[in-house]
């Protein structure tokens, strides 16, 4: 090797990052689920710091999320509202419209349906009380996005902060109702909501609540919207470039209010499902932070609706999951958010990954030009 | 309204003002680097924390300096905070994440971690809280310049405590560093057009880690003083989800100040004004409804900011996105 030539070598980059088309969805996917892995160990060691054996702990975990009838239905008690804030976001997100309002867009929609569950059950028979409920709760979450969306669409205000101010925002509302002109007069005097009454309850189908029904057929008809109708189309235009949207002739604006509506529309019919089904009541608690848990959710699925169903399944094991190892370990129970968070960063850093490759000094194919 | 107690009340204003304005400091200082991170909640919870932990484990050895546990508050805060913001540039520059998703994932990752370890620790003390002794909260508590008992202004000067000044300070630091320093210049630049500053010369890659990490850990202050401040009636001690939506108040409030430290002292001002007004101001309404002020004048600075744009208000031209020096 002349001297030159090792020069050269030398100015090389240790590492130099290039653009990769190749990879197959198979071996991207195989990636996406080493992350996972990688991020369960790292949460491992983090179980086997507080001086408990990781294996044993997430053995429980599992167990307690999975291994009975009961522990089974309170998963999928939590996966339902998941998964239905995840569908809710993912074509707002789709649009690059960062709408983290579900949890007020969810909240919204609780208010509206339990209206009518307080006020219209004595005059309503159960099918249509809950159909009007259903109807009320997708309207008022969809009116609680659309605000953000006439002003993101008519003078780019930020939605991120917008949505996010009107969670709080709807929380104050619930928290007023409830103390104020909705608080239960027969109850002990704590300022909570009544109970529905039977009629305003969502049944039960094979012991949960027949929200998992409306939330699957959701699934089918979002994946499906996004796919293969033109106004899903639109969407990943807007999403891909507003400015190329705009010179094929799209109304940007109309999209964009359009799609908050259908997003906030699903995410009130959540909160819908969780009054209705879950609590038979509105609290404080009633969007729990489903929200935002959703956003990991659809983020996780790349918006594949299909895709969400197993990762809320996932989340919602590792929920449960952790209320169970709270008991039995004394691990407390955020443990399930630093377990998303850290699946959520693995998750993030390794799309890296699969878009990239890294090319090592003196290995690799010669340089271009 | 006769016996509405003006030097009480802006007394409170300024405590509750002190976390918001750390966290806008940090965050501005990280979006002057191009990066915006929604991280500022988590942050804010990993530095409240590590703040509380430090003093807390000292005080368990059986330390008893008040300068020292002080200290140990402040670094912890400041380097737990700071590890959030790490694992944020780490994802979003070097990895090229999405900067919205990955700030998300901080934020629940951060609430997570704090909620964890602060209910972890307590855990193995016999109060099951995990909690410092009055002497350290008073530290961070009593005011350091004396007038007890003037009253009036008096009063209002003797409560202001040494986090309060530090928070001034550095609002007068940052705006000299980013108005009229040559390294503040470099990361405005970075922040405005990274491939310009990098072909000026300037590491782009450095900046944005310094920036956003340094950005970070000065948000988790603003945890700290969440954990210490004794108006809440539980200082020193870890309450479940203490930061409360702070936080996200702070990155609002970015906007609100639109980018200038100096404007941001007044942002926080006033929003921790809104927030203890029902305890000073009776205007006849229920007390939910003014837990929204804050949130509506949010919301009302937002509409307000994006309707007169004007130039010098703007963001930092390449917030939100990655640099890829390879695809310039």
């Amino acid at each position: 090797m002349s001297s030159q030539v090792k020069a050269a070598a030398l100015r090389e980059p240790l590492v130099r990052i290039a653009k990769r088309t190749d990879i197959s969805k198979g071996q991207a996917w195989a990636i996406r689920a080493a992350a996972i892995l990688l991020a369960l160990v790292a949460g491992g060691l983090i179980v086997l710091a507080m001086g408990h054996n990781p294996f044993l702990v997430y053995a429980d975990m599992a167990g307690g999320a999975l291994g009975n009838k009961t522990g089974l239905k309170e998963t999928v008690k939590i996966a339902v509202p998941l998964l239905g804030a995840a569908l809710a976001i993912a074509p707002a997100f789709k649009m690059k419209f960062w709408n983290i309002g579900a949890e007020g867009q969810i909240l919204a929609g609780g208010i509206a349906a339990t209206y009518f569950a307080l006020f219209w059950a004595d005059k309503l028979p159960q099918v249509p009380l809950l159909l009007l409920m259903f109807l009320a709760a997708a309207v008022a979450g969809a009116f609680w996005g659309l605000i953000p969306a006439v002003f993101k669409a008519k003078w780019g205000t930020n939605e991120t902060l917008f949505t996010l101010m009107l969670n709080y925002i709807a929380l104050g509302i619930e928290q007023y109702l409830q103390n104020g002109p909705w608080k239960d007069t027969k109850g002990t005097g704590f300022p909570i909501i009544a109970q529905f009454a039977k009629g305003a309850r969502l049944p039960k189908v094979f012991g949960v609540h027949a929200g998992w029904i409306i939330v699957l057929i959701f699934v089918v008809l979002m994946f499906l919207y996004l796919r293969y109708t033109k106004q899903g189309y639109e969407i990943s235009v807007v999403g891909e470039s507003e400015p190329t949207a705009r010179y094929a002739g799209m109304n940007v604006s109309k999209i964009i209010i359009r799609t908050m509506c259908i997003s906030g529309a699903i995410a009130g019919v959540v909160g819908f499902m969780t009054v209705s089904g879950a609590d038979y009541t509105l609290n404080a608690n009633t969007a729990g932070g489903v929200g935002f848990t959703a956003i990991t959710v659809a983020w996780l699925a790349k918006l594949n609706p299909i895709v969400m169903v197993f990762i809320a399944a996932f989340l919602a094991v590792l929920t449960k999951g952790s209320g169970t190892i709270q008991t039995n370990f004394g691990i407390p129970k955020s443990m399930a958010d630093v377990l998303t968070g850290i699946i959520l960063f693995f998750m993030l850093g390794c799309e890296f990954f699969i878009n990239y490759r890294l090319i090592f000094r003196g290995k690799g194919e010669a340089h271009h030009g | 309204m006769g016996d509405f107690n003006l030097a009480g009340f802006l007394t409170a204003a300024v405590l509750a003002g002190v976390p918001l304005l750390f966290g806008t400091l940090g965050e501005i200082l990280t979006e002057k680097s191009g990066n915006l991170n929604l991280g500022v909640e988590g942050m804010m919870f990993m530095g409240a924390v590590g703040g509380l932990a430090g003093p807390y484990f000292y005080e368990q050895v059986g330390g008893t300096s008040q300068i020292i546990a002080v200290l140990l508050g402040l670094v912890l805060a400041f380097l737990c905070a700071a590890f959030g913001a790490f694992l944020y540039s780490v994802l979003t520059i070097t990895l090229r994440a999405n900067q919205n998703v990955t700030g998300l994932a901080l934020t629940i990752f951060g609430t997570g971690f704090a909620n964890f370890f602060g209910e972890a620790i307590g855990s193995t003390n016999a109060s099951n809280y995990m909690s410092v002794g009055k002497p350290t909260v008073d530290a961070f508590n009593n005011g350091i310049m004396g007038l007890k008992g003037a009253g009036g202004v008096g009063d209002f000067f003797a409560s202001m405590n040494f986090m309060v000044v530090l928070g001034l300070l550095l609002a007068g630091f940052l705006a000299w560093f980013l108005g009229r320093s040559r390294k503040g210049l470099n990361l405005r630049s970075v922040g405005e057009s990274p491939a310009t500053a990098d072909a000026a010369g300037i590491n782009v890659t450095a900046y944005k880690y310094l920036a956003t990490v340094l950005g970070g850990g000065i948000c988790g202050l603003g945890g700290l003083y969440i954990v210490m401040n004794a108006s809440s009636g539980v200082g020193g001690t870890w309450v479940h989800n203490c930061v409360g939506g702070r936080g996200w108040i702070a990155v609002a409030l970015v906007i609100f100040a639109t980018w200038s430290p100096t404007r941001a002292i007044l942002g926080s001002l006033v929003f921790g004004a809104l927030s203890i007004m029902r305890l000073y101001i009776n205007l006849g309404i229920p007390a939910q409804i003014y837990s929204i002020f804050p949130y509506i004048a949010t919301v009302i600075v937002l509409i307000a900011v994006s309707m007169r744009r004007k130039r010098e208000n703007q963001p930092p031209n390449s917030l939100g996105l990655a640099y890829f020096r390879e695809e310039r």
